[in-house]
């Protein structure tokens, strides 16, 4: 017997070798890097872009105006309503020796109205507002922060419920092939040949708008492109044989699909993952900039592009949110790219 | 002087040397044959001859007709190809354009080289046709490659080929993905063919035996090297190498033990009958029957061969024995005194480590995203669900020492290892449940010969430590010949001749039969 493979060294398992060739393609390394470094950047936006200090001592004693809500009286005011941080009052307050006030890098929320703007809406660049405001005096750097992390955080929720419905219903289909796939098909086609957008718009009418609404809606035509390539390899991978020896060794029919052809059909479903998601960050900012999207309190980029489409001499606008999304969808891309290079087994490592 | 002098060609891939300093040349009529082994270079060296490997660095000379292939231009080797030397290939359903007639694809190469006229190149192709020996000629010649069985693809193959009289047909294993009956029919229309166009004949195979009775010359090749050239009488009585010497040798030789006398009869089934439905139209639907009425019995440490050619129904016979089969299956089966036919899947279950399967290609049957301990110990884990890790481990490692693999390569995943080192993990895989029966379906046919030998003996072996019985089906005499104890024959779905493998298969009584043995060109030595 030929024993060239005796020495003891550690086996890569493929998706360990998958990894290792994405790391080699550079550009969609880094890709991933950047992007998961602005996503978690996202995920602590409170931390870097909000109208109250995160920590603060007045009067000897420490406030924390991030977690809690102060009363203007808190801070020698006259009402009883929460304090506004950005009142030249209050900010004088602070500057008393003995109080201090530690303000996160950018000072606005994405809700943030400055009473005491000094320029018209929306105002162009200046060093208070990096990027200028709206036309409701509402920071856009705080708005693109915010709804960069809205898009990612509904583009994953979209990504995953569809991958899940995509991967389960392909999986039955799949497997069980025979009737179930039969009458599966036909569902399927009646169900995508319903109109989506005509859907949306008639429960965006009846429904209060809510991103939850949008999510439910969408998964539920979403999963149906993902479906369709599960189920075909699954009709491939349940007639090999290590299939076929999974039975004869007693496994049960979920068993079998988890184990042993889940694993193995996988490869549509990773190649389709950053694509599907940069499709989802499209269709939110399609439908708010229709105005079909969230409630309009919302951080959205749609709802800021379509802002920058009514205030054309507001360049600051539609730029900076056209730079931000492109890039985003930029960034999947270039994943997508390097995550199908690294699966295709064909290729070299 | 001699039609084709191959002189130290190099094939490189990269940095792999895939045929290494090779030179042998054919006479002008004469049957050469290059045999080896799968990845040995032969069909390389061939398909450098006619400059088909467009990645490949070659050096050294081949030289046809004394006109340098090497250096040809592209435009000139094209009218080379097909005309003056021309190639078949091992599969004909890939080789064949599936969106042509046949006629029209034998057309093509007359119109192309030849300048036939459409018409006139339509009837030289039912001509060529009919010489191969197609039934009604004219009739196929409209025929799609897929409606034709495999015999009579590789026969228009072979016209195509012989389209423009080559003075070289290169056959690529022409026969291996045939049945042994149609295999010898091939073979003698080629052999017959040789004759009356006085061409010469480049076979690469990796089967001896068709050599011996075919080729004028034998080259064996190993590792992309030539290492021995000879006259096919000199090369069958007196092979120089260790290596020819180990490739004949690996003819198999009766390796089984006898079984005891006093065993216990393990499995027996009755009437059993297997079909699948063939839809036809939208609601109506045909019977095709796979296994009809048969009657089967199998004792303890006792191999029962199943010999058929494809389509006979030997492995749907063999999963519906072991209640695998998708077929609906009727007729009683009995399992180690338990009626397992009338069995839910549920009461089954507990069954399945009693019975176990070896499947033919081991490239499809490890799970390619799972280690080997995994592959291996996961019937363990579902049946003996109380062993510790460490015991479970242990266990693994005992079955991999079992069928000669290490125990250090329990990490690794299947793509790591050889075609043998794989079947040797499927063996594993079903041995360390300790079954009483393991069904071998054709479980050495897709592995090279001196490997096949290898895994022979350990599954002889085996079964003489352990005592399982096996059902072992198999289209290569040879390998029955070797394994087992008892044999049936079957064709069409039935059980045409059975008995005692030694008397089966040197004195059949059934004309089927006798034409596979007569095939499998099987002398009883």
């Amino acid at each position: 017997m030929t024993n060239t493979a005796m020495t003891p060294e550690i086996s890569l398992s493929p998706s360990r070798r998958v990894w290792r060739r994405f790391r080699q393609n550079r550009r969609g390394y880094w890709s991933l890097f950047i992007f998961v470094g602005l996503f978690v950047l996202s995920l602590g936006a409170e931390l870097i872009s909000n109208d109250r200090p995160l920590v603060a001592r007045y009067n000897g004693q420490l406030m924390f105006p991030l977690v809690t809500d102060y009363a203007e009286t808190a801070f020698g005011g006259e009402f009883d309503s929460p304090a506004d941080y950005l009142d030249p009052f209050i900010q004088s307050q602070f500057d008393k020796p003995g109080n201090w006030a530690i303000y996160p890098i950018n000072r606005y929320r994405f809700d943030t109205l400055n009473y005491f703007a000094k320029a018209p809406n929306p105002a162009p660049p200046t060093g208070d507002n990096w990027l200028g405001t709206d036309d409701r005096g509402r920071d856009v750097v705080a708005r693109l922060l915010y709804g960069f992390r809205v898009s990612i955080l509904f583009g994953l929720a979209l990504t995953i419920t569809g991958v899940m419905l995509g991967v389960l219903t392909g999986a039955v289909q799949g497997y069980f092939a025979g009737k179930t796939d039969l009458l599966f098909q036909r569902f399927m086609e009646i169900w995508g040949s319903m109109p989506e957008l005509y859907l949306l718009i008639i429960f965006a009418s009846i429904f209060e708008p809510s991103i939850l609404l949008l999510l439910v809606l969408l998964s539920l035509f979403g999963w149906m492109g993902l479906s369709d390539y599960v189920r075909a390899d699954f009709l491939r991978n349940r007639n090999l044989d290590y299939v076929q020896a999974a039975r004869a060794m007693g496994l049960s029919n979920w068993q079998i699909i988890w184990r042993h052809v889940l694993p193995n059909s996988l490869t549509p479903v990773v190649t389709f993952l950053p694509f599907r998601m940069s499709a989802a960050i499209l269709a939110l900012t399609s439908l708010d900039f229709l105005g079909l999207g969230v409630p309009p309190s919302t951080p959205s980029l749609g709802e800021l592009l379509a802002q920058g489409k009514n205030n054309l001499d507001a360049w600051w606008i539609a730029l900076s949110t056209f730079a931000v999304l492109t890039i985003t969808l930029l960034l999947l891309t270039n994943i997508g790219d390097a995550l199908r290079n690294s699966l295709d087994v064909r290729r070299k490592s | 002087m001699s039609l084709l002098q191959v002189e130290h060609l190099t094939v490189r891939f990269g940095s792999t040397t895939v045929v290494d300093d090779v030179s042998f040349t054919i006479a002008p009529g004469e049957k050469f044959a290059l045999v080896g082994e799968s990845g040995s270079g032969k069909t390389v060296s061939a398909l450098s001859m006619m400059r088909l490997l467009p990645d490949a660095d070659i050096s050294g000379k081949i030289l046809f007709e004394d006109q340098e292939i090497l250096k040809k231009s592209d435009a000139a080797l094209r009218q080379l190809r097909g005309k003056d030397i021309a190639m078949i290939f091992q599969e004909p359903m890939t080789a064949l354009n599936p969106l042509f007639t046949i006629g029209n694809q034998i057309a093509e190469v007359l119109m192309l080289h030849e300048g036939l006229s459409a018409r006139a190149a339509a009837l030289r192709a039912v001509d060529l046709l009919a010489k191969t020996g197609i039934p009604e000629p004219a009739r196929r010649a409209l025929s799609y490659p897929h409606q034709l069985s495999g015999g009579q693809r590789q026969r228009a193959m072979i016209a195509m080929a012989l389209a423009c009289k080559p003075k070289l047909l290169i056959a690529d294993e022409p026969t291996t993905a045939l049945d042994v009956t149609i295999q010898v029919q091939i073979l003698e229309l080629l052999n017959q063919l040789q004759r009356e166009e006085q061409m010469s004949v480049l076979m690469i195979t990796h089967d001896l035996n068709l050599v011996k009775s075919f080729a004028d010359r034998v080259g064996v090749m190993q590792h992309g090297r030539l290492i021995e050239t000879a006259d096919t009488d000199t090369l069958f009585s007196a092979p120089r190498e260790a290596y020819t010497q180990r490739l004949l040798a690996s003819h198999a030789k009766r390796m089984v033990g006898d079984v005891a006398s006093d065993a216990r009869p393990l499995l027996k089934a009755e009437g059993v009958r297997c079909s699948f439905a063939i839809p036809q139209g939208w609601f109506r639907q045909k019977e095709f029957v796979a296994v009809d009425q048969l009657d089967v019995s199998l004792a303890q440490g006792e191999t029962l061969g199943i010999v058929g050619e494809s389509g006979s129904g030997k492995s749907t016979l063999g999963m519906a024995l072991l209640r695998l089969s998708v077929a609906r299956t009727q007729g009683d089966i009995v399992f180690n005194g338990q009626p397992i036919s009338a069995m839910e899947a549920g009461q089954l279950r507990p069954l399945r480590a009693q019975m176990q399967v070896v499947f033919q290609d081991p490239f499809a049957s490890l799970s390619p995203r799972r280690t080997i301990e995994q592959i291996v110990g996961e019937g363990l884990a579902l049946h003996k669900p109380d062993l510790s890790e460490a015991q479970l481990r242990e266990a693994v490692g005992a079955g991999l020492q079992e069928v000669g693999l290490s125990p250090t390569m329990m990490s690794r995943y299947p793509h790591e290892f050889s075609g043998g080192q794989r079947q040797r993990i499927a063996i594993a895989r079903a041995l360390v449940l300790k079954p009483a029966l393991i069904l071998l379906d054709e479980p050495t046919s897709s592995l090279d010969v001196s490997v096949q030998y290898q895994v022979l003996e350990l599954l002889a072996g085996l079964q003489q430590k352990y005592g399982m019985a096996y059902l072992f089906i198999s289209h290569d005499l040879a390998v029955i010949r070797a394994m087992a104890h008892r044999v049936i024959v079957m064709k069409d779905g039935k059980v045409v001749e059975s008995g005692m493998s030694g008397d089966v298969l040197t004195s059949p009584q059934h004309p089927y039969t006798q034409r596979l043995l007569a095939a499998a060109n099987f002398s009883t030595h």
